[in-house]
Order: C-alpha cells, then sequence, then structure tokens
C-alpha cells in the first residue's frame, strides 16, 4: 500500500478511538455547561454557569464534600506513609523472616472483592464507633493503599545505591543518621509517587465510603453518585470534572514519577 | 546481634498489623458469617437462599466480568502490540497518547460519563445519526448489561494496555528483527513471538482488573438500574434493607469463589517474583 493511502485504515481507527475515548467526556463536559438540554435536542438548548454558582456557593454541598475529600485524603497519605515508610525499609534492606508472605500480606486488599469486606468492616466499626466519622473512613482507605505504600517504597529504597549508604557510615554516621540524610533523601521520589498513587485512589475511592462513611461522612464522589441518582445531570457533571482534574493530570505526568529504575523493582 | 533481629519486624509490624486487622480480620468475618445462621449454629441457609433468590445475578456478574476481562485482554494485546510493532512513528505517538486517558479516572465518574453518552439520546446514537451512519428511528440505549461491559472496558484498558505495552517495551528486539527479516507478518509476529513473553504480565494485569471490577458497586446501579443486576447490588440490597449480613456474605464468599481461580494466577506470580531481594 502506498504510505499515503496507508493514512486511511488507519486515520479511521484512530478516529474511532478519539471518539470512543473522548466522546463520554465530551459529554459529560456538554452537561456540566447545559442549563437546559431536552429531547429532541442533540445538543444543549442554553449554555452556561448557573449550576457552577450553584454547585461552588460558599458554604455548599459541593464545597464542604471537597473539603472532606481532601482532608480525609491527606490523612490517608499520612497515615499511609507514616506506617509503609519503615515497613518499606526493612522489606528493601533488613533481613526479615517470611519476607514474601508479608509483601502478599499488603497485596490482600486488592487481590480479593473488597465490597464484602467492606460490609463487615463497617459492621465491626459501627461496634467501635467509628461509622460515620472521618476516622473510620482514613482508616479503611489506608489499608486499600498500603499496597502502594509499601510495595512502591520497597522498591524505592531498593533502587538506592548501598554503596552510597556504606560510604556514610564509614565516615562515622550512625545508622539512623545514613538513613535521613542518605537513603531517604534519594528513595524520596519514589516515595512522592506512591503519595501521589495513595492520595488519588483515596480521593477517588466510592465502595468503602459508601459502606463505612454512612450516613454523616460525603466524599465528592458520593455527592456525584447522589446527584447522578436523583437525575440532577449538571450537578453530577460538575462534580465529576472536579474529580477528574487531578486524574488526567496524573495520568500525563506518571511516567515521571515512576522512574524505570523504580519500576523494574516493584513486587520484587 | 539481638537487636537487629528485632528492628526488622518493629518497623515492619504497624503495618502489617493495620493490614491484619482491617482486611484479614474482617475476611475471615466475612466468612464465618456467610456460614451460621442468627443463632450462631453452622448451616448452608444462607447459600440458599443466595441461590434462590439471585442465582441470575451470579451467573450475570459471572458473564460481564468474563467477557469485559477478555475484551480487555484482546485490546490491551492490540495497542500493545502496534505501540511495538507499529512502522509509523505518527500514528504510534498518537496513539501512546490516546489510550492512556481513562486511566486514573474513577469508576463513578466512567459511569457518570457512560451514563449519558450511551443513553438512547445520548451523545453516542446523536454523533452516529448526524454522521449518518445511524436512522434516527433505530437508534437505542446500550444502558444495560452492554453498558456495563463498555464502561468496564473503556476504564480498565488504559491499566491493562499499559502494563502490557511497558513489558512489550522490554523485549529484546533481535528475536522480533530476525522474525521479521525471515518474512513473518506484523500479526503473526504478535502471536508468536511477542504475546508469549509478556504472557505472564498480561495475566496479572487481567487479574487484577477482574478483582476490581468484582467490587465495583457504582457501575452497575449507575448504569443499569434492571434485572438482573450484578451481585455487589444485591449485597448492598440485602445490608441496606434486611441487614441481612449472612445472605450478603453468602453472596460476598461467591465473589472470592469466583475470583479464586483469578487470584491464584495473580498469588503464583507473586511469589515466583517475590523471593527475591
Amino acid at each position: 500500500m502506498k504510505p499515503a493511502l496507508a493514512w486511511i485504515p488507519r486515520g479511521i481507527v484512530l478516529g474511532l478511538i478519539v471518539f470512543a475515548v473522548f466522546g463520554p467526556l465530551a459529554n459529560l463536559a456538554l452537561w456540566a455547561f447545559a442549563e437546559q438540554w431536552y429531547y429532541p435536542h442533540k445538543l444543549p438548548v442554553t449554555y452556561g454557569l448557573r449550576f457552577w454558582n450553584q454547585v461552588f456557593k460558599p458554604r455548599g454541598d459541593a464545597l464542604e464534600s471537597l473539603w472532606t475529600s481532601v482532608v480525609i485524603a491527606v490523612s490517608t497519605v499520612v497515615a499511609c506513609l507514616a506506617i509503609s515508610v519503615p515497613a518499606g525499609y526493612a522489606l528493601a534492606r533488613l533481613k526479615l523472616p517470611a519476607r514474601t508472605l508479608i509483601m502478599l500480606a499488603f497485596l490482600l486488599p486488592q487481590a480479593f472483592p473488597s465490597l464484602a469486606v467492606y460490609i463487615n468492616i463497617a459492621r465491626l466499626f459501627y461496634g467501635l464507633g467509628l461509622n460515620g466519622t472521618i476516622a473510620g473512613v482514613v482508616l479503611v482507605h489506608t489499608v486499600h493503599g498500603l499496597v502502594f505504600g509499601v510495595w512502591i517504597s520497597t522498591a524505592a529504597f531498593a533502587a538506592v545505591d548501598r554503596d552510597l549508604e556504606l560510604a556514610a557510615r564509614s565516615i562515622g554516621a550512625s545508622a539512623f543518621r545514613s538513613f535521613m540524610t542518605v537513603t531517604l533523601p534519594l528513595a524520596a521520589p519514589g516515595i512522592m509517587a506512591s503519595a501521589v498513587f495513595v492520595f488519588l485512589e483515596s480521593l477517588d475511592e466510592f465502595t468503602g465510603t459508601y459502606f463505612v462513611g454512612v450516613p454523616d461522612v460525603t466524599t465528592l464522589p458520593l455527592l456525584m453518585f447522589t446527584a447522578s441518582i436523583a437525575g440532577n445531570y449538571q450537578i453530577a457533571a460538575i462534580t465529576a470534572l472536579v474529580l477528574l482534574v487531578p486524574s488526567i493530570l496524573f495520568m500525563l505526568v506518571v511516567e515521571r514519577f515512576l522512574k524505570a529504575d523504580v519500576m523494574a523493582k516493584v513486587g520484587a | 546481634m539481638k537487636e537487629s533481629r528485632i528492628l526488622p519486624l518493629v518497623l515492619v509490624a504497624p503495618a502489617l498489623v493495620t493490614v491484619l486487622a482491617l482486611f484479614v480480620y474482617p475476611l475471615g468475618f466475612s466468612l464465618v458469617t456467610a456460614f451460621v445462621d442468627k443463632a450462631g449454629a453452622v448451616t448452608l441457609t444462607n447459600f440458599a437462599r443466595a441461590f434462590e433468590f439471585y442465582a441470575n445475578d451470579i451467573l450475570f456478574t459471572l458473564v460481564i466480568i468474563a467477557l469485559s476481562t477478555a475484551l480487555v485482554g484482546l485490546l490491551a494485546v492490540a495497542i500493545g502490540g502496534y505501540l511495538t510493532l507499529g512502522e509509523n512513528p505518527a500514528a504510534v505517538a498518537a496513539l501512546r497518547w490516546l489510550y492512556r486517558w481513562p486511566l486514573f479516572i474513577p469508576f463513578v465518574v466512567a459511569a457518570q460519563c457512560m451514563r449519558t453518552f450511551l443513553a438512547k439520546n445520548g451523545l453516542m446514537n446523536n454523533s452516529l445519526v448526524a454522521m449518518g451512519l445511524l436512522d434516527p428511528q433505530q437508534t437505542a440505549g446500550l444502558l444495560d448489561w452492554r453498558g456495563i461491559v463498555i464502561t468496564f472496558v473503556w476504564k480498565q484498558l488504559p491499566f491493562v494496555a499499559l502494563l502490557v505495552a511497558g513489558a512489550m517495551a522490554s523485549l529484546d528486539r533481535t528475536t522480533i528483527e530476525a522474525a521479521r527479516n525471515l518474512g513473518a507478518g506484523r500479526p503473526r509476529i504478535l502471536v508468536e513471538i511477542v504475546l508469549p513473553q509478556v504472557r505472564q504480565t498480561l495475566l496479572v494485569g487481567l487479574v487484577l482488573s477482574f478483582v476490581t471490577m468484582m467490587s465495583v458497586l457504582s457501575v452497575p446501579i449507575m448504569i443499569s438500574g434492571e434485572s438482573p443486576t450484578m451481585i455487589t447490588v444485591d449485597m448492598a440490597f440485602r445490608i441496606n434493607n434486611y441487614g441481612d449480613y449472612g445472605t450478603a456474605n453468602a453472596l460476598g464468599f461467591i465473589s472470592y469463589a469466583l475470583t479464586g481461580v483469578a487470584a491464584w494466577f495473580y498469588l503464583k506470580r507473586g511469589i515466583s517474583g517475590g523471593g527475591k531481594p
């Protein structure tokens, strides 16, 4: 086939992919800016920002949910890193019995369908007074994020050149000091990557929050879901767009965050 | 040297205890609850009720997830294959830029996009009618099992394709070039040379994807409100309307069992790769 002719099938396939990827997103964007849209009109009848004002009005539901979501996500990152950085270091550098089993334990929340587990966590949390609290939701998100926290920080520590640590030790630095001044800074980009994963995972989490957060904790995904079920497509679309921003940003930069040397060691 | 033996355990303990207390324990609780009645006696009535009410939904769930997984696998190999073997740099670059967009989009957002896009008078049908590809009288909504499959594939494909494309990119190119020099076509190189070498990565991606889809509650509720539905919806219904933990956990047990085979692949891979420091 001539090079120019080869662009015909190629163009059709790429066009279909563009339609499949961006069509649903375009529909969402249209709904976010549609003030009136009803059958048989193929496009919104009037556009405007009326619903944006409604969503972002001071002390409105959406701003409150956004704040709740961010507080939960940041707390989840802090809780997750606080326990996974030490664990990652130990798994990468120190001798541990049953190391493989320990690594696999962190994978369990991803290896089992989690909905049935959330139901039972909610039941147990109810007895502990943790249902409907931010703390309860943070705990649930932390468990789910641990696999990123532990596996990626283990990989990040494993990718740090051991000779640099030995050099620090040989000029008299204590084990703790060489960790704080040499190992941790070198592993920091990988740990940052795991933090972003944990943050996004928490920000986007729906099912666990649905069972454990009721009735008092409404995160952005829950608000979006409620609006959609109630048929408020504009409100749902606007909240969905807000949730899209961090997802798309991270998708665009994910490879810069996760360097190949760290990627190669994930799960090892 | 007594300290150095305890220190690693101390460092790992908080993370490990968290998983054990907040995942393994509730998981065990769910397994036990599935097999006991309200009085605490061992029984199979929860399963009897689960099958009596939800046999169709169990089958429906399995078919939807199996179909979605198969489509994701097929398309991920096609995307990875084109990115690896494609000869036109511009087309390869365009595909590489395009396929990843839904990667981190949450399921609720994907469901909301599809809920409007796939409706009878949604943007998809409207665009097809406007392009003259579809008769306005023929339009039909896809908001049933097909919508769920489309949403799952849309959302999960970039993840599996990313893994597969990454594995393909790190292959030794000499065998590919050798096959090409011997006159093998690209589809044949993909199936006979590239695919066997990335099989493990593909399986891992598909199993993780399978487990994820098995836990999604928002998509079946938002895409298709009708019966049959997926067992995640049934579990939520048993809890919210009847506080019926027995039947919900029996359904949960069935969802573990359905993923059991899939998880087995994954654990096998994890052990074979996880022993090395």
